[in-house]
């Protein structure tokens, strides 16, 4: 019981940073990003070329990933992203569903549909076993990176000047701005980290999901959108909270109830959006 | 001053949708010339007229009472597997199974529709999204019934007991199509200019004041939502019946998403935007996907960022009246 | 039998620490020409909030022809005869003024849920329709999409249209806001031709269309009634002068 807890756990911290970086464009931007997963899906595969082709060690690979998913997110971003700050929602979904469209092709031209695995060192790869509870030692150090991550990211929010603008512009653009806080470089630098966690989070999950393939975007969309729901889109300690129950309730529910299958995820999320439109965990909802 | 009193020229003007225009009769004719100039094609033009139906139904949803949903495939899906089961059930005719497929699909619709009263574009899309996930779950999960992963067959009998649908007849399946989509779309034509359909498109256009009228939106909302849910439905069963084969796929999130990229393609408002988008869509994709099979959907995509950057009313505009000259040509040509 | 149109007892809204309708007690009877004027921050849109029923009274009570009608909804009270109209304007853009009309004629007619027939077959909602195009000089606009519209025609269908509710009461939420100087006489004929047993509740900025209009006037200060009474009263008022008038002046 408690190996599953552990596993729903890592699962859920993984989604937490494969999603946050969503969270965040949708409170802070108002943007309804359905592309975010093309960003996981371009770490996931810098970690997959560099360790496949080049041989470059695993954790080496993760600084990499950030960085590379952290780039395209700032390329697009203020060359296309920002000129639909203020368009409806209805053209953010279709510009961002056309980008998963050609996102998932241009993986495929270059890099075949076949999934590219990422391996993990010898040294991460095993079990163990405490008290019972069976503990992989690769989850566990998901748990880690991801914990430090979730970690860092509320001391840097609370902690730093760009942390305090950052959640003054989520709270208030308009006031923000009058505050003579840069949006503008507010946004793009958000944009970037978020896209850079959702690449660190596409290479850390590459080996629990069985590798990264050109459909990734796809794929965890719904799990992304589910995280933001149940979350709520300001403030990371409801993301997390959100990440956490989603992935819990996804591993438990497929060990125990495996009949439901995703069931009780999506009637979760639909409960949650009608009773709370503003996200289970989230400050101040109505 | 004009000779007509007053009166009679706001009556002309409320009904001015329902004259029916030159190039409306010349869009119309010229797919009943495209099934019969084009037996090799029939599977192709079928299609069209099916995905064209349920971007219809989308039309209803977010063209005219303003809701964006990303989960039109929830309908669409309940349709195939209601016609899959009704036929499997043993109900022979293709008719009796269209219409209860649509029924059910829009009771559905109906049951659904009041967890999109309240919450912004972004719930709604988040609600509609969920809805045909969960359907899907459940297809999945309820082998017994819905086949599974092995999906559903079924051997459609003739239309009427008169004509085959089947692979036997796939000019009478294209037809069979287009009579439904026909008969639908004159339906939907005579709503979206009825005192309903008036009422729909002010809840969309400012909620604010059509509430300060007396409209009632929740009802309204929940009525357009269900009609458009057993178009929808109709579409699924249509698709079932012509192509022989329900799978899982029918809820997929791509098929919700394909079907408002047609809309948005041919311009949401004005009930023919549908039907263009997804002969443009379909074609594009079959064109493309024959020359290059795995990338295909690049070619959808970029032509849909592009656009949204450039402004979806000018370029949307351009394809409509594009749309409306091939069609008044591929009327004189067959003609 | 006699009991007034409109009449609140105890009125109140707050927001959090704020205080935005303070006790507010009106009564307006039928066919009154009442308005209501105050600086900004006065209150006078929560007020009007409070009647149509888009807000909720923290305490008080809203009657229509001394009826309760403090937990209906807006569209409910609509029913019931109470219509209004917006300070900025809450028009359907893409609805032409005919259609427009048509709709809130036929949604007080019960007529909204008609879905088979034409909206333009239905000969009684046609003939009022075109009686409002021409009453309110929209005849030669009535195909034109609203937002094409000049701005003192669109200001003239947002009155039509809460007439074409035939309401008992109707609020009038400063009509004549933002209309060029050229233009503010058609809206001054239509409110003076407005239907004499229809009770109206102005709420105007324009001191000039106030005193015309009125034969009542209330006057709202921080969310409190401050005096009410006729125009000549109020105008010689020191305390309204003060607050108000006199304020004004320094402009």
């Amino acid at each position: 019981m408690l190996t599953i807890l552990f596993d729903g756990v890592a699962y859920g911290m993984l989604l937490f940073v494969l999603a946050c970086g969503l969270s965040v464009t949708l409170g802070l931007m108002n943007f309804v990003n359905l592309a975010h997963g093309a960003f996981a899906m371009a770490g996931g595969y810098a970690a997959a070329i560099l360790i496949n082709r080049y041989g470059v060690p695993f954790l080496a690979t993760l600084p990499v990933a950030f960085a590379f998913a952290a780039f395209i997110g700032v390329a697009l971003e203020r060359s296309l992203y920002r000129r639909l700050y203020g368009a409806s929602h209805l053209d953010q979904v279709l510009f961002t569903i056309g980008l998963v469209f050609m996102a998932m092709p241009i993986a495929n031209y270059f890099l075949g549909d076949q999934p590219q695995p990422v391996r993990v060192p010898a040294f991460l790869s095993g079990r163990f076993e405490i008290a019972g509870i069976g503990v992989g030692v690769y989850r566990l150090f998901v748990i880690a990176v991801c914990g430090a991550i979730a970690g860092g990211l509320q001391a840097f929010l609370i902690g730093t000047r760009f942390g305090a603008q950052l959640r003054a512009a989520v709270d208030d653009r308009r006031v923000a701005s009058g505050l003579g806080v840069n949006v503008d470089r507010l946004f793009a630098v958000t944009f970037a980290i978020g896209s850079g966690l959702a690449g660190l989070g596409g290479a850390l999950a590459a080996d629990m999901v069985g590798g990264v393939d050109p459909s990734f975007p796809v794929k965890f969309m719904v799990s992304f959108l589910i995280v933001v729901a149940i979350g709520g889109s300001n403030g990371i300690v409801g993301s997390l909270l959100g990440a956490l129950l989603l992935g819990i309730l996804d591993v438990a529910g497929k060990y125990y109830v495996p009949s439901i299958g995703a069931f009780i995820i999506y009637a979760v999320m639909i409960a949650t959006l009608i009773v709370r439109p503003q996200g289970l965990f989230s400050r101040g909802g109505r | 001053m004009s000779a007509i009193a007053a009166p009679d020229r706001v009556a002309a003007h409320l009904n001015r949708g329902g004259r029916w225009r030159p190039f409306e009769i010349a869009f119309w004719l010229a797919i009943v010339a495209l099934i019969f100039a084009l037996p090799s094609r029939a599977l192709l033009i079928n299609e069209i007229l099916l995905a064209g139906l349920f971007a219809l139904s989308l039309d209803l949803v977010l063209g005219y009472a303003g809701i964006v949903s990303l989960g039109q495939a929830a309908f669409f899906g309940t349709g195939a597997y209601a016609a899959g089961i009704i036929a499997t059930l043993g109900v022979a005719e293709p008719l009796i199974g269209l219409v209860l497929a649509s029924v059910i699909a829009g009771l559905l619709g109906l049951i659904t529709a009041p967890l999109l009263l309240r919450g912004s574009d972004l719930t709604r899309l988040m609600v509609t999204l969920g809805v045909a996930l969960l359907l899907g779950e459940l297809a999945n999960r309820n082998e017994w019934i819905t086949g599974g992963a092995d999906g559903l067959s079924l051997a459609a009998k003739p239309v009427l007991g008169l004509f085959p649908i089947d692979f036997t007849g796939q000019r009478n399946a294209s037809l069979y199509s287009l009579a439904v989509l026909f008969a639908l779309f004159v339906a939907a034509r005579r709503l979206v200019q009825s005192p309903f359909g008036l009422s729909v498109r002010a809840l969309k256009e400012n909620p604010l004041r059509a509430n300060a009228l007396g409209v009632s939106a929740a009802r309204r909302l929940i009525a357009i939502y269900g009609i458009a849910a057993a178009y929808a439905g109709a579409s699924g069963a249509l698709v079932a019946q012509t192509t022989g084969l329900v799978s899982l796929d029918v809820f997929d999130f791509h098929r919700s998403a394909d079907v408002m990229l047609m809309l948005i393609i041919g311009g949401p408002g004005y009930l023919y935007g549908g039907l263009i988008g997804a002969a443009f869509f379909i074609a594009l994709k079959d064109g493309v996907a024959s020359a290059t099979p795995e990338y295909w959907e690049f070619w959808i995509g970029l032509p849909l960022v592009v656009l949204v950057l450039v402004g979806r009313e000018r370029i949307g505009g351009f394809i409509a009246r594009w749309a409306r000259r091939a069609a008044l040509l591929a009327m004189r040509g067959a003609a | 039998m006699n009991a007034p149109a409109l009449e609140t007892r105890g009125l109140s809204r707050r927001f959090g620490g704020l205080i935005a309708s303070d006790n507010v007690s009106l009564k307006l009877e039928r066919g009154a020409r009442h308005a209501l004027i105050g600086p900004n921050g006065a209150g006078k849109t929560t007020l009007v909030n409070l009647l149509t029923g888009t807000l909720r009274p923290s305490a008080g009570a809203v009657l229509l022809d001394g009826e309760d009608v403090t937990g209906l909804a807006s569209h409910a009270r609509v029913r019931r005869g109470l219509a209004r109209t917006f300070q900025i304007n809450q028009l359907f853009g893409n609805l032409t003024p005919a259609e427009s009309l048509c709709l809130a004629i036929g949604e007080r007619l019960g007529h909204g849920g008609r879905a088979l027939v034409s909206a333009g077959q239905d000969k009684a909602v046609v003939l009022e329709a075109t009686e409002l195009l021409e009453r309110f000089g929209l005849t030669d606009a009535m195909d034109q999409k609203t937002r094409r519209l000049a701005y003192g025609k669109q200001r003239l269908l947002e009155i039509a249209l809460a007439l074409a509710c035939r309401p008992r009461v109707l609020l009038l939420d400063e009509p004549a806001a933002g209309v060029p100087e050229n233009e503010r006489a058609d809206i001054l004929a239509a409110l003076a031709a407005l239907p004499a047993d229809v009770t109206i509740l102005l709420i105007e900025h324009d001191m000039d269309l106030v005193f015309r209009f009125a034969r009542r006037i209330s006057v709202l200060v921080a969310g409190r009634l401050l005096m009410e009474g006729e125009p000549k009263q109020v105008a010689a008022d020191p305390q309204v002068r003060a607050v108000y008038l006199g304020e004004s002046g320094h402009d």
